[in-house]
């Protein structure tokens, strides 16, 4: 096994027994790189250099020492253009470093360069992304899924050994789903938001993907805490999440939604979920039927909020202090032609969409309505997470679809978030995890979700399912 | 300023929106600096700036200040309240949208009490809400503006007045006394000039004992006491004019030309913004303990419409000088301190508001700058009261004691000033003026009394001003008699 293939845990103990130098790690990541990133076009950005001068200044104690990561290119880096896939930030250099990557920083990581996304985090595709469409590792005439398109798919093709990925309605989990790699969404207010550029702040997380449930773990571990820069990252104790992956759960109960095993879904998808389900039952887990009412209600209510707040997050990009500037005739002209020339059309479409939603008249009707159902989903959680002790779910109803299949009807795409977006919504976190492949040889992904800061549950239950399967062992043939 | 500018038939109708600068150390969201007058941009961070991912963190201190506002303006507190976004696009604002309150402010209902020409008056407070400030835009000459970050993010109060006040004295006495109000609990520092107090006005005008009310127009650009007054003026004539003429009121927004003494059209309703609200997401809602309540009330200092009427109940003032001594607190303490030493309440009242007052203002400097201290004065009157000094020449020590920060007995002291208390000089001097002007005191004692007044004038000056006026009164009567 080439070094590019290990995972965290296993990269951290040769690093840490020095069988294999951190120097070494990084060029077996920059080498396979080097040799797969034509295919795939994971990243916006390489910087090896950067990752030799961090190296250099990382603590040989530090708990992810030389570990190579890569980050979502909507994470502000200090000194390395953070471009959100946007024509508008095309050359944007942030003068300061986001919480995780300041934590990833202490923890002595490398940075090995900054993933493609759908611009702005909005798609689950990554074909939104104004500079490159990312490649399924496994397929690469097929989608990676999205946002995090970049991250999972350079996680499944071995071009680092671990990534950060950001979810608003289901970023991080899909595009982990699809690429056959483990992604999880933590509680909103685990991890710190400062320094990612805003989508929709109420919903906005990040999170780890990785090969393993184990590196999740690791991650999460590195990443987690109140911020007191972010008002809204709870002051909450970090648990030890590796100590969780390993535990017993046997009397464990799963809660099978009925509304989310619906028509029209994939049958191998979900064949495979059952199946899961079935395995960690005979684990000793309890299955248990739940519903989630309110749950036909999740799309239109998160397209309500997440593009109103968006509408608002990206007012900023106009053209005076940083980014795209297009000239104009006066002030409003100059606007109208940065805006309409710096952000590509789903963009426009959420940001109009939002717009609308909060303007005088309609804001009872959209905002304010969607708010309330918003609470209701929110109870659904709270409600089933009293009787089980976490959900599983499909992470998405199909496996990665054909690059330009959806991209013709927004609708279409937008209901691939379908098994994720309620879980922004809630608040509460949630993990996807291989659990299978089509016939074809497409992963599909299990979606595991907790109660209000459990990610030890869902770690607990996820690493013990991954464990008693073999699915996290295979790799893409590139 | 009459209270009738809007003429016998009709009736101004006034609500101002007054913006306080609070005097907290660091701005509303990021530790940067609230210091005025720093180059362009060297007070700005990823917060301030907006840059992209970054989010802001409440400064506790701005709330507290803004409860203690409320408090001192007997608002009810909310105690579930939380921040919107005001969405407008413009260069001095980074982010594209402002950070305010909307539907759940800090502070609701409340009340200050006024005074004008006409009497006491009170004006309903709709609300005070805690905001940040944009940047500001500079022109210069050449294709490009600039645009200064430094006063994005200060925070502001904004404190909405119900449509309460009918003419322009009103207004000016409302805005006064929210700046003693402010100033007094420390909150701010009252500044129009340098902007720190900015006033916003809403006027419409109705004919008199018509109900409802007439279209509004509103007014900015007002920096000065003088201005709010100037400008209502204007409009409410403009106004009054255009009714009478037949002419509609325009729902609009008016700038305040100082220079051209005028209002000019600035946008119509049309026009207005919509400024989409919604609730910030990165801010968690503000909830306000009773506890801490509680404890900014305990901390609240003697308001000044409390103070005056201690100073008059108290100390036995008229109610004109309880009202300039209480208009700022420092001139307050200082007038108490001196009468806490044992200096007649009135008698230090005059000094303070007549002499101190006038060379303080002379050169424009806060009474805490006085080079003349309670105790100083409190001397200086000792002086007079056991007949040192006489009043008159108390004036010219006090001008030299506010010079030299001496005290008054030195200066006395120095120049020979005791005053002429001694019968035997006094009679010499007496002695030599009426022997020197015979004349005159033929006439007065042929029945010219008025010529009184030229025996004391020249007894003052022949003593050089020493002379103990009331002893030689006295004597001068005594010895013109003959």
């Amino acid at each position: 096994m080439e070094i590019f293939d290990l995972t965290i845990e296993e990269l951290r103990l040769r690093i840490s027994r020095k069988e294999v130098s951190a120097a070494e790690a990084l060029d077996s990541v920059l080498s396979r790189i080097d040799k797969v990133e034509g295919r795939i076009k994971a990243y916006n950005t390489l910087t090896p250099e950067k990752a030799r001068g961090m190296l250099a200044e990382a603590d040989e104690k530090a708990p992810l020492y030389g570990i190579p990561l890569a980050i979502k290119d909507n994470m502000c880096t200090r000194g390395v253009r953070t471009t959100c896939s946007s024509k508008m930030l095309e050359n944007f250099v942030p003068v300061y470093e986001s919480t995780v990557t300041s934590k990833l920083i202490k923890a002595g990581y490398v940075l090995v360069g900054k993933t493609n996304l759908d611009e702005f985090a909005m798609g689950s595709s990554t074909e939104n992304s104004a500079f490159k469409t990312t490649s399924n590792p496994w397929d690469t005439e097929r989608i990676p899924g999205g946002s995090s398109g970049g991250s999972a798919a350079a996680v499944a093709a071995g071009q680092c050994v671990g990534a950060l990925g950001s979810d608003t309605g289901g970023s991080i989990r899909q595009p982990a789903a699809l690429c056959g790699v483990v992604g999880l969404k933590p509680t909103y207010g685990r991890v710190s938001r400062y320094g990612l550029v805003a989508f929709a702040s109420s919903l906005d997380q990040i999170g780890p993907i990785t090969k393993t449930v184990k590196d999740t773990a690791i991650l999460m571990n590195a990443i987690s805490g109140r911020d007191p820069m972010d008002s809204t990252s709870a002051p909450i104790p970090v648990p030890d999440f590796e100590a969780a992956a390993g535990k017993d759960i046997k009397g464990i109960k799963v809660g099978i939604p009925k509304e989310y095993f619906i028509e029209g879904m994939d049958p191998e998808v979900d064949t495979a979920v059952r199946e899961a389900i079935k395995k960690l039952e005979s684990l000793g887990a309890i299955p248990v039927e739940i519903s989630l009412p309110n749950t036909q209600y999740a799309i239109a209510t998160y397209y309500v909020l997440a593009t109103s707040e968006a509408s608002s997050n990206l007012a900023r990009y106009d053209g005076v202090k940083y980014g795209f500037r297009a000239e104009g005739r006066d002030l409003l002209d100059m606007y109208m032609q940065t805006r309409s020339r710096g952000f590509g059309p789903e963009v426009k479409r959420r940001i109009m969409l939002g717009t609308y939603a909060l303007s005088a008249g309609y804001y009872e009707a959209y905002y304010g309505k969607a708010q309330q159902v918003r609470t209701l989903i929110k109870r659904d959680f709270d409600n089933a997470l009293k009787e089980v002790d976490v959900i599983a779910t499909p992470t998405s109803p199909t496996a990665a679809f054909k690059m330009g299949e959806k991209t013709a009807d927004p609708l279409q795409m937008y209901l691939s978030d379908i098994f994720t977006i309620s879980i922004n919504l809630a608040g509460v976190p949630a993990i996807s995890l291989p659990c299978g492949f089509t016939k074809s040889g497409l992963p599909i992904g299990l979606q595991l979700i907790g109660g209000h800061f459990d990610e030890e549950g869902i770690i607990k239950a996820a690493y013990a399912y991954e464990q008693s399967t073999g699915w996290h062992k295979r790799r893409p043939a590139l | 300023m009459s209270s009738n500018v809007a003429g016998e038939k009709f009736e101004a109708v006034i609500g101002l929106e007054v913006h306080a600068q609070l005097l907290t150390n660091s701005k509303i969201f990021c530790g940067c600096s609230t210091a005025f007058g720093a180059a362009p941009n060297s007070q700005t961070c990823p917060v301030c700036t907006g840059q992209p991912g970054s989010l802001p963190v409440m400064n506790e201190k701005a709330i507290q200040y803004t409860i203690k506002t409320g408090l001192a303006m007997d608002c009810s507190i909310s105690p579930y309240s939380r921040f919107a976004r005001k969405n407008y696009f413009y260069p001095d604002l980074p982010k594209g949208y402002q950070i305010s309150q909307y539907e759940l402010p800090l502070c609701l209902k409340g009340r200050v009490v006024i005074e004008t020409s006409e009497g006491k008056k009170e004006i309903g407070i709709t609300r005070i809400h805690l905001e940040e400030d944009a940047g500001k835009n500079i022109h210069e000459a050449g294709p490009f503006s600039f645009v200064d970050l430094n006063r994005g993010g200060m925070p502001l109060m904004e404190i909405v007045s119900e449509p309460d006040m009918r003419s322009p004295a009103e207004a000016g006495a409302y805005m006064r006394k929210l700046r003693t109000i402010l100033r007094y609990i420390g909150v701010c520092d009252g500044n129009m000039e340098q902007g720190s107090l900015r006033c916003d006005a809403n006027v419409s005008v109705r004919p008199k004992g018509q109900k409802e009310l007439g279209v509004k127009v509103e007014l900015k650009n007002m920096n000065s006491f003088r201005f709010v007054e100037k400008a209502l003026e204007y409009e409410i004539n403009r106004q009054v004019r255009a009714i009478e003429a037949g002419e509609p009121i325009l729902q609009e927004t008016r700038l305040w030309d100082s220079a051209a003494g005028v209002t000019l059209s600035m946008r119509s309703k049309e026009e207005a913004h919509d400024y989409r609200y919604f609730p910030e997401p990165d801010l968690v809602p503000v909830t306000v303990p009773d506890n801490d309540i509680k404890r900014i009330k305990e901390s609240l200092p003697e308001l000044p419409d409390i103070k005056r009427e201690r100073f008059v109940s108290v100390y036995g003032l008229p109610e004109y000088d309880a009202d300039q001594l209480t208009a700022e607190k420092p001139v307050a303490e200082w007038f108490e301190e001196t009468v806490k030493l044992g200096a007649k309440p009135k008698t230090v009242s005059n000094w303070v508001m007549g002499e101190l007052m006038r060379l303080l203002n002379e050169e424009g400097a806060p009474i805490e700058k006085s080079s003349v201290t309670p105790q100083a004065l409190a001397e200086m009157l000792a002086l007079i009261d056991n007949g040192t000094i006489s009043g008159k020449i108390a004036k010219t020590v006090f001008d030299e004691m506010y010079r030299t920060g001496k005290p008054a007995k030195k200066i006395v002291e120095e120049k020979g000033l005791v005053q002429i208390t001694d019968t035997g000089a006094l009679e010499s001097a007496i002695d030599a003026v009426m022997a020197a002007s015979p004349s005159e005191v033929e006439r007065y004692r042929a029945g010219e009394e008025k010529l009184f007044g030229f025996f004391v004038g020249q007894v003052m000056k022949a003593t050089k001003g020493k002379a103990n006026p009331a002893a030689a009164n006295d004597m001068l009567k005594k010895r013109l008699k003959g």
